[in-house]
C-alpha cells in the first residue's frame, strides 16, 4: 500500500540552522497522524514540506505515491488549517468556505451548496452570511475546518489548530475532530505540542526535537516504552532515571523511566524500597503531585486525592512494581 | 538587596498629593479626561473651524457671485451666472484635460506603486526596508520646483534622455512617440507625455506610502492559505491581495488625484500651452482678477473628490479599514 505521505531523508536547512534533519516518516492513509514536539523542533516546517509552503533542501516527498518535490501549493491536493485560521477578512463565512472551489471554476450555486454542506458538517449552519471577525475563536477555527474539507483533500494538516481555544473548547473540539475524521476517512497530520492532545487523538505519534525523530507509535507505545530521555520526559514528564539508578533494580546499566503514578510512596522503613524525602506537595484536584527528593534525585509522584499525605520535609519510602521501570535505548 | 528588605516597604499604601497647582492639575485631569481631551482637541478644532472650513466656506460664497464685465467689479449678488460661465466649452475643456490627466497619473502611480510596496511589505528587511523608506522619502526632501526644473532638462530636446536614446539608437522610438496627435509634440518637455511623467514622478510617494500601509496589514498566512486552497499566484493576487489593498490604494489615489487636479507649476513649467484647472484658477485671480469664477473653478476639483469619494465608499474601500 503506498502511504498517504512519505518523507524519505528529507531535511530542510535555513541557513545554518537545521530546521529539519535526515527525516524518514511514513503515514498511513486514513490515519490520524499527530507530530508532537516542543516549539523549533521542527513539526511545523513537516507540515510546511507537506503543504508545500517550503522545499526540501535535500530528500524526496511523495503524497500518495507522487513526488512532490518542486510541485507549487496550489497543485497539491493537500489543505491546511492554520493555526490563527488565517480566513479571509473581506469575504463572509460562505465565500471563505467556497473560495477552493472558485479558484477551481466551480458554479456559484453549486459552490455555495457545498459550503453551506461543509458549514453543517462543522456544526455552523447557517452562519454564512456573517463575516469571521464576527464569530469566536471556536466558530473560526470550525469555519476554517469547513474551507479545507470542502476541497475533500488527500491529507488534511492542521497546525496547532485548537492553540489559541480556552480548556473547555479545547476538549470538545478533540473529540468533535476525532470523531470527523473517523466518519470521513481523510488522513489527518497533526502538529501540537500539546502531548495530551496528541494522546487522545492520534493514531500514531511522532515525537520531534531538535529537526529530527525521537520515536514513532501509537499513543500506548510512545506514552509506556519511551525510547529515550527526551521522549520520556517530554510525554507526560515520567521521573527519567540515571543508569546507575536502574542497574540496582533491573541488573542493566541502562537510562530508565518511571510513570509518577507508578510510585507508591509509604512511611519510612526499612526494605528494598527507595529512602526519600518530601519536598512539596501540589494539590491537581483529581489527585495530588508530590515532589520527592532521594538522595540527590528529584522524582515525582501521582497520588489519589484524599490520600493521607506525609508532612513536609519528612521521610518516606517509595516502591514500585519492578514492570513499571521502563528501560530505555540509552546506555549512557 | 536581600529577600527580606522587599518586604520593608516603611511607605503608606495611599502617597500623599505631591500638592502645588502642577499637583492639583495632574489630579484634576487625571479624574476628568474628558477635560483633557478637550484642552488637547480645543487648537485644531478652532484651526480647522475657522481658518479652513471658513475659508473654504468663504471661497463658495465667492463662487455665487459674478463680475461686472464692463467695471470689472464684483458685484455680490446670489447668481449661478458663473457657473453659467464655467460650462463654457472652453472651461469644460480645461475641466476635462484635468480630470483626465489626474486619472491616469493615479492609475500609472497605482501599477508602478504596488510591486514597489508588496516588495517593501513581503521581502525588504532591515538594512533594506531603511533603503526602501529613503529611496521614497527622498525626493520630498528636496524642492519641488527643483525636481521639476531638473525633469524639464531631462525632457529637453537637447536633454540627456534624447542623448541617451540617440545612444541606443532608439531615437526613431521617441520620435514616433511625439509625432502621435496629443501626447506628442516639439519634444517631451513640451507635450503631455512630458507631464504626465513629472506628475507620476512627484506624487509617486503619496501612493507607494498607504499602499505599503495597508498591505503591511495583511497578514502574510492569508497568501499561503489562498494559495493551499488552489488559487494560482494571479488567483491569489485578484481574490486576496487587491481587495485587501485596495482601501491603500484608494488612500493614495485621493492624494495623487487631488494634487494632480489642483497643481498649476508642473503643466506650466513642463507641458503644453494648454491650460489645467489650476492654471485657470491662477489666472482667473490673478491677471483676469475674476475671482468669482476662479473660485467656481475651485469648486470643480472639491465636487470630483465628494464624487471620488462616495464612490470609493460604495465599493467598499473602506470597510477593511
Amino acid at each position: 500500500m503506498t502511504s498517504a505521505v512519505s518523507f524519505q531523508k528529507v531535511s530542510r536547512h535555513f541557513g545554518s540552522v537545521r530546521a529539519v534533519d535526515t527525516v524518514d516518516l511514513d503515514i498511513v492513509p486514513g490515519e490520524f497522524f499527530a507530530m508532537l514536539g516542543p516549539s523549533g523542533s521542527g513539526k511545523t516546517t513537516c507540515l510546511r514540506l507537506i503543504a508545500g509552503f517550503e522545499q526540501p533542501t535535500a530528500g524526496s516527498i511523495s503524497i500518495f505515491g507522487e513526488r512532490a518535490e518542486g510541485v507549487p501549493p496550489y497543485r497539491r491536493n493537500v489543505n491546511t488549517v492554520f493555526q490563527d485560521y488565517a480566513l479571509f477578512p473581506h469575504l463572509d463565512v460562505l465565500d471563505n468556505v467556497a473560495y477552493g472551489l472558485m479558484v477551481k471554476g466551480v458554479g456559484k450555486p453549486e459552490r455555495r451548496k457545498a459550503a453551506e454542506e461543509a458549514l453543517s458538517l462543522v456544526r455552523l449552519p447557517g452562519y454564512g452570511a456573517r463575516r469571521p471577525g464576527q464569530l469566536s475563536g471556536g466558530q473560526r477555527q470550525r469555519v476554517a475546518l469547513a474551507r479545507a474539507l470542502v476541497n475533500q483533500p488527500k491529507v488534511l494538516l492542521l497546525d496547532e489548530p485548537l492553540g489559541a481555544l480556552d480548556l473547555k473548547l479545547r476538549e470538545n473540539m478533540q473529540e468533535e475532530l476525532k470523531s470527523l475524521q473517523k466518519a470521513l476517512g481523510i488522513t489527518f497530520v497533526f502538529v501540537t505540542h500539546d502531548q495530551g492532545e496528541a494522546l487522545s487523538m492520534a493514531d500514531r505519534v511522532a515525537v520531534f526535537n531538535d529537526g529530527k525523530i525521537m520515536q514513532v507509535g501509537t499513543p500506548e507505545d510512545i506514552y509506556q516504552r519511551p525510547r529515550t530521555r527526551f521522549v520520556a520526559d517530554f510525554v507526560g514528564s515520567s521521573n527519567v532515571l540515571p543508569p546507575d539508578f536502574v542497574q540496582r533494580y533491573s541488573g542493566q546499566h541502562r537510562w530508565g523511566s518511571l510513570r509518577p503514578e507508578s510510585i507508591r510512596v509509604g512511611r519510612a522503613a526499612k526494605g528494598d524500597g527507595v529512602a526519600a524525602r518530601l519536598v512539596s506537595a501540589n494539590y491537581l484536584g483529581a489527585t495530588t503531585r508530590l515532589a520527592l527528593d532521594a538522595d540527590g534525585l528529584r522524582l515525582h509522584a501521582i497520588v489519589p486525592a484524599g490520600s493521607k499525605l506525609p508532612r513536609e520535609g519528612e521521610a518516606v519510602t517509595l516502591t514500585f512494581n519492578r514492570e513499571h521501570l521502563h528501560l530505555m535505548d540509552e546506555t549512557a | 538587596m536581600t529577600i527580606a528588605a522587599l518586604n520593608s516597604n516603611p511607605a503608606p499604601a495611599i502617597l500623599p498629593g505631591s500638592g502645588g497647582l502642577r499637583g492639583a492639575l495632574s489630579d484634576l485631569l487625571w479624574r476628568k479626561p474628558s477635560l483633557l481631551l478637550l484642552l488637547m482637541l480645543l487648537p485644531p478644532i478652532l484651526w480647522l473651524g475657522i481658518v479652513y472650513i471658513g475659508s473654504l466656506f468663504a471661497l463658495l460664497l465667492q463662487s455665487f457671485f459674478s463680475i461686472d464685465e464692463f467695471s470689472g467689479l464684483i458685484n455680490r449678488e446670489f447668481t449661478l451666472k458663473t457657473y453659467g460661465d464655467l460650462l463654457q466649452a472652453a472651461n469644460l475643456d480645461i475641466i476635462l484635460r484635468t480630470v483626465t490627466m489626474a486619472a491616469l497619473v493615479t492609475l500609472a502611480s497605482a501599477v508602478i506603486a504596488f510591486p514597489i510596496a508588496y516588495y517593501a511589505t513581503r521581502y525588504a528587511r532591515g538594512r533594506w526596508k531603511a533603503l526602501f523608506y529613503l529611496g521614497v522619502m527622498l525626493p520630498l526632501w528636496s524642492s519641488y520646483l527643483v525636481k521639476i526644473y531638473a525633469w524639464k532638462l531631462i525632457l529637453a530636446k537637447e536633454g540627456i534622455l534624447t542623448w541617451l536614446l540617440a545612444k541606443l539608437h532608439l531615437l526613431w522610438l521617441l520620435d514616433a512617440w511625439l509625432s502621435l496627435p496629443i501626447v506628442g509634440g516639439n519634444s517631451l518637455s513640451v507635450s503631455y507625455t512630458g507631464t504626465f511623467i513629472v506628475f507620476v514622478y512627484v506624487w509617486l510617494p503619496f501612493m507607494i506610502l498607504p499602499v505599503q500601509a495597508a498591505l503591511e496589514r495583511v497578514p502574510g498566512n492569508l497568501v499561503e492559505a489562498s494559495s493551499d486552497l488552489g488559487a494560482s499566484p494571479g488567483q491569489t493576487f485578484r481574490n486576496v491581495l487587491f481587495p485587501l489593498a485596495l482601501p491603500g490604494i484608494v488612500a493614495g489615489s485621493i492624494f495623487t488625484f487631488s494634487l494632480t487636479l489642483g497643481d498649476y507649476i508642473i503643466p506650466q513649467i513642463i507641458g503644453t500651452s494648454r491650460l489645467f484647472i489650476g492654471q485657470a484658477v491662477y489666472s482667473q485671480q490673478g491677471t483676469a482678477g475674476n475671482i468669482p469664477l476662479a473660485a467656481a473653478f475651485t469648486v470643480v476639483p472639491i465636487v470630483i473628490m465628494g464624487f471620488y469619494l462616495w464612490g470609493a465608499k460604495r465599493m467598499g474601500a473602506f470597510d477593511a479599514l
